[in-house]
Formats: structure tokens, sequence, C-alpha cells
């Protein structure tokens, strides 16, 4: 029998990795990945909630398959934004990217 | 330890239950069924090699293999198999050690997961997953990616393009295959394997012939068989991303392959031609002796191979296709046209048929199928009136100008 | 006791893959590795009780995203890209950010986690009836397709990935020399 709050801990884990990689990269495509861990970790929380609580309803799971999809649609774009930078710019660390600063 | 008890479930396909009455442990079940599957599997693949040669060979007018193990060359597969072992396994130098290792794996294990949901014979099935149907997807989704690990592995700028290329043909063609399969899995109510091949009073190649056809054609894609081999064509891209690989890898490679195929055409059966199921024959029972499972795994073992023929014979007879056609063939034919059918079924089958049996069911659904089929190619007829197809480029009409200034 | 042991040895080997992710200077790597976290979320998803989001996670993440990614990681490296720095300036901040985070939240699941009777079943996996999971799948479709239900959002999401598809292929596009000139 595991407990809930395994669970909740695990995606509190790989959502606090995620933040990390979010924060600290410098490559563009390795911010985006962890942006996609961010979300798997959410997704976790969601499903686990669904399975203890409320099993019966279809809310978490819907919910849990909407989120799968935006963040597909979000990968989609981004990647394709990071691609046409790189073509304009030549660069994709983030650092560099600083033409509308001051 | 009954032997006869033990004989009896074998011919009745019932060892795992007679092993559980006994009082073996769950696992030790699991394990031997799985491991049986795997096993014939990979055995049946030496056979199939030795089989494609030959047909292929005699289509082409020609003996094949006739001079290993007899006058039928049966050993031929064997002598390739120990030619492949004693080769010298040889690592590009640069090589990325764990993709380049780890993709041969990976294409087998994952060819080997989808035999897992496929019931070969009533009663007899890895799982009865009830999403049969998505696991089977999902799992040659995830076969995708071991193509990349082994283009990018093998630090060669032709393996990585070859890479790219099988990608964007296995990405491309997993669309109409998903929209195709939703027909039968919509007919059927149930994503599960064993609950389609019993909805499956009349076959459903019968009852939807289009979307059989639109399977089949990306199945046949998928695999990577010809005509869309381009892949792995010696003329094209020098084999492709398995470029570097010598010896067992590459043999992995070639196995992955030829279990793909027989998958392909061992999961048409089970959706379009009724799996195991031959006019009650899965049901015999003779006495005491519950016969009908055996007789079941006859019939789909035939039925299998019967698919498998074509599968050859298409290989043996079509030319293959260019890479742009490929793709326009994918996105400009195929996905509409498996849309549009997903959308006519479905209209059909909710509101003209709701109260209908199954005869009624199955040929109206046929003739809306052959509606749709025959609409799709009056279509493209009058688009082409002109001669002005999409596909064909201008370098024929600009070489019969030149011809003819001359 | 056997469902425990595989649970911590997924999770830690999905967190490691995870770490690898954030870690690696070498992108493909990192590419490699947030597959293998992926895999190991799907694995969790099973243990969950949910199959049909388990085999989406594998097909939408791990048969298109990953691929999409490695794509992009392709198009843009440089020749020789491999001396770049993995971590920007802020990285220590960030780090200790996480790791304080990470902190806060397990302090309070841990100390602040409901003992009463009523909230037992919070502490263990409710045995539910196979026949309700078996059934989530037919729930969740219809609840897809039930006005009463979420109807709408389905149809808004695929609007929206029709939106993101189009518009994609339209950043990504390589503009032609003449729209230049």
């Amino acid at each position: 029998m595991i407990p809930m709050s395994w669970y909740l801990l695990f995606a509190a884990a790989l959502f606090s990795i995620g933040l990390y990689g979010v924060m600290a990269r410098r490559n563009t495509v390795a911010i985006l990945m962890s942006v996609e861990l961010l979300l798997n970790a959410v997704n976790i929380n969601l499903v686990t909630f669904w399975r203890y609580l409320t099993p019966d309803r279809s809310v978490g799971m819907a919910w849990a398959v909407f989120v799968l999809a935006v963040a597909a649609a979000e990968a989609a774009v981004g990647l394709a934004l990071i691609i046409s930078v790189y073509r304009n710019r030549d660069s994709v660390v983030a650092e560099e990217l600083d033409v509308l600063r001051n | 330890m009954d032997i006869m008890e033990l004989l009896r479930s074998l011919i009745e396909l019932n060892l795992g239950e007679y092993l559980l009455s006994v009082g073996t442990a769950t696992w030790i079940v699991d394990l031997i069924g799985v491991m049986t599957l795997a096993t014939v599997c990979m055995i049946l693949v030496i056979f199939l090699i030795w089989l494609e040669r030959k047909v292929i060979a005699r289509m082409q007018d020609r003996i094949g293999p006739n001079r290993v193990g007899g006058k039928y060359g049966l050993l031929q597969p064997v002598s390739d198999a120990t030619k492949l072992l004693s080769k010298e396994l040889i690592t590009p130098a640069g090589a990325d050690r764990i993709p380049y290792n780890l993709a041969p794996i990976l294409i087998v294990v994952a060819s080997l997961l989808t035999w897992a949901v496929i019931p070969v014979a009533p009663g007899v099935v890895g799982v009865d997953l009830n999403i049969g149907v998505f696991y089977i997807l999902a799992i040659s989704s995830v076969s995708v990616v071991t193509f990349l690990l082994a283009g990018w592995g093998s630090n060669n700028k032709y393996a990585l393009l070859g890479a790219f290329r099988a990608v964007a043909q296995m990405v491309s063609y997993e669309v109409p295959m998903i929209v195709a399969l939703l027909v039968p899995i919509l007919l059927a109510r149930s994503m599960s394997t064993v609950d389609i091949v019993e909805a499956q009073g009349i076959p459903f190649i019968i009852v939807v012939p289009l979307s059989a056809l639109i399977f089949f054609i990306s199945a046949l894609a998928e695999t990577g068989r010809t005509p869309f081999d381009l892949l792995e064509a010696d003329s094209e891209i020098v084999a492709g991303f398995h470029i570097e690989y010598s010896g067992m890898k590459f043999a992995m490679f070639f196995l992955a392959e030829f279990l793909g195929t027989l998958f392909m055409s061992a999961f048409f059966v089970v959706i379009y031609l009724g799996g195991y199921r031959f006019f009650g024959l899965e049901n015999l029972t003779i006495g005491h002796l519950h016969i009908g499972p055996l007789l079941g795994f006859i019939v789909f073992s035939t039925k299998v191979f019967l698919v498998y023929f074509v599968f050859i014979w298409i290989r043996a007879t079509l030319p293959r296709v260019r890479v742009d056609q490929l793709l326009d063939f994918n996105w400009k034919f195929l996905v509409p046209l498996s849309l549009v059918l997903l959308l006519t079924v479905a209209v059909m089958d909710k509101l003209f048929l709701a109260d209908a049996n199954a005869v009624t069911k199955a040929a109206v659904l046929m003739v809306t199928n052959i509606v749709v089929g025959w609409v799709t190619i009056e279509i493209l007829r009058w688009r082409d009136r002109d001669g002005e197809t999409a596909v064909v480029p201008d370098v024929v009409d600009d070489a019969h100008e030149a011809v003819a200034a001359h | 006791m056997f469902e425990q042991v595989f649970f911590i040895f997924v999770a830690v080997v999905t967190l490691g893959f995870a770490l690898i992710v954030v870690t690696n200077k070498n992108l493909f790597h990192a590419a490699l590795a947030l597959m293998g976290t992926f895999l190991g979320v799907a694995i969790i998803y099973v243990t969950l009780g949910a199959g049909f989001l388990a085999m989406a996670q594998l097909l939408v993440y791990i048969g298109a995203i990953s691929i999409l990614i490695i794509f992009a990681i392709m198009m843009t490296r440089h020749m020789m890209s491999a001396e770049e720095a993995a971590f920007n300036s802020q990285a220590g901040l960030s780090l200790f950010t996480a790791v304080a985070f990470f902190v806060l939240v397990a302090y309070v699941f841990i100390s602040y986690w409901p003992t009463t009777p009523a909230d037992a079943m919070l502490a263990t996996m409710t045995p539910v009836d196979p026949a309700i999971l078996e059934n989530s799948v037919v729930a969740l479709g219809q609840s897809f397709v039930s006005p009463n239900a979420y109807v709408l959002p389905f149809e808004v999401a695929s609007v929206m990935l029709l939106a993101a598809l189009v518009g994609s292929i339209f950043i990504a596009k390589p503009r032609l020399k003449e729209d230049e000139a």
C-alpha cells in the first residue's frame, strides 16, 4: 500500500528539478525541456488526486489529458520559435537574446 | 503431475490453467508464457527469411537459395545467421557509446512488446488490456525513437540523414494508421483486441474495406517495406541509419524489421480478418476434448501467413516511391481520406444503423465505403483531366518539349 | 511491500534521469534522459491505475515531443558546441530556490498530513472496485462528448492544437530569398 504522500513528494521533487532547470540553464532548448518536466510533475499530481479521492469521476483524468494536449502544443510552438530565432540571431543562448533590453 | 491431464491441457492450449491448478506460482506461469511467445516469434523469423527469398525469387522467375540444406535451401537462413554472428563488431571512431549500443536492443524490445495483446486462439492472449489497440500504437510510436538513437550514435552524416528520413516517414504514416484504426474500434465499441475479434461476426474487411486498405498502406510504410523502403535501399542512401552497424547488431535491425512485418500481418488479421474465427470452428468440441483453441490457432496462423504473403508479393512487384512523393501521398491523400472515412462511418453507424441487425449494417457500411472510395477516385480524375497532377514533376514535360524542339 | 520497493526504485531512477536533463552539457544526452523521465512517469501512471493516460504519455511525449526536441537540437547547434557552459550566472541562487521550495513542500506533506480516522483513506491507496478503474476509459470518453461535462474544453483544445500546428509550421518556415530582398 503506497501512501498518497509518496506520490505527491515525487511530483514535488520532479517539479523542483524542473524549476532549477528553467532558472539555471543557458540554452533555450534546455529551458524548454525543463518546462516539460514541470508539466509532467503537475500531471502526476492531478492523477494522484484523481486516483485517491475521486476515482469514480472523470474530472482528474480529463484535466490531465488536457494538460498533456496543451503541453504538446506549447512544445511545438516553442521549438518553432527557437528555430526561427536561431535563423535570425544565430544563437539560442538565452542570455544573448537581449535586443529588447534597455 | 498427471501426464494425461498435461497432454490434454497442451492440446486445448490451456497449459497455464493446468499449471496454476497444480500449484505453480502465478509469476512462473507468466514467465513461461512470455518466454514461449518471444522464442516462438524469433524462431519464426528464421523461417520467414527463407520464405521471403524463395517467394521473391519465384516471382522473379528464378529459383532462389537451393544449395544450403538440401534442394530447397532450407538451412540458408541458418548460414546467414552464422555469418552475421561471426563478423567483427566494428564501432566507428567518435561514436556515442550509449545510443549506439542501445538502439539495436531497444528496437527488438519494442518489436516484441507489441505481441502481448494479440489473441492467437480463443482464450490465449498475453494480456487482455481494455486499451489493447492503443497500447500497440504507443509502443510503435516509441520504436520510432530508436532510429534517431542509431543515426545519432553512428557519428556519420549519412546515417543521421537516413535516420531523419526514417523518422519523418514513420511519424507521418502513424496519422492515417491511427485514424483508420478508429473505424473498427468504433464498430466494435472497444479498444480491446479480444473484443474486436469477438465483434467480427462478419470480418471487418468486408464491412469497411476502405479502412482496411488505408491501414494496410500505412502498415507497409510503418514497417519500412517496399514501396516505402527508401530508408534502407542500397541505391538511395546506402543502408540508411544502420550503415555503421556490423555483425550481430545489424542482425538485430534485420530481425526487428521481420518481426515488425509479421506483427503487422497478425494485427491486420486480428482487426480486419476476424482473428482466429472461422464460421464457429474455434468452438468445436469433440467428445471430451475441447479442440477449438487448437483449430483457432491453426486458422490464425494460416491467415497471418496469407497476409504476410501479400506483403512479400507487394515487395516483389511495386517500385519504390521518392521521398517527396511519399510525404505528399500521406498528407495530401491518406490523411484527408481517412478523416472523411471516419466521419462517414461514424455518422452512418450512429444515425441510420442504430437498430439494424449485423448483415444490414455490414451491407450499408460496405456500400458507404465503396461510395467514398469511388468519389475520391472521381475527384482525383477530375483534377487530373488536363494532365496536371500534383505529384509528377514538370521534368517530364520539359523533356518532351526539348525532344520535340529538335 | 513489493509495490513500495518498486515505486521507490522507479521514482529514484526517474529523478536521476531528470537530474541528467537539467545538468548535462551535451544536449542530446539531456534529450535522451528526458525520454527516460517520460518513461518513468508513464510507469508511475500505470501504478496509479491510469493505463490510458500512460499510453497517451508514451505516444505524445516520447513518440512526438522528444523527437521534436531532438530535431530542434540538431537544427540549432553550432559546429562546435561542446564548450558552452551549461549554467548561467544565477545558477547558485536558483539551486537554493529549488531546494528551498522542495523542503517547504515536503515539510508540509510530512508534518501536516491528516491522521484522523476520517482521513485515513489518504494514507493508503483505497482498494477501489476494479470495475470502476476498468470503466474509467469509457467514463473519460463520455465526459469529453457530453454537453454536461467537458465537450466545450475538448473542442477548444482541438482548435488550439490546430492553431499550434499551423502557427508552428508558419513560424519555422525558412524565408525564401525573394522575401528578404
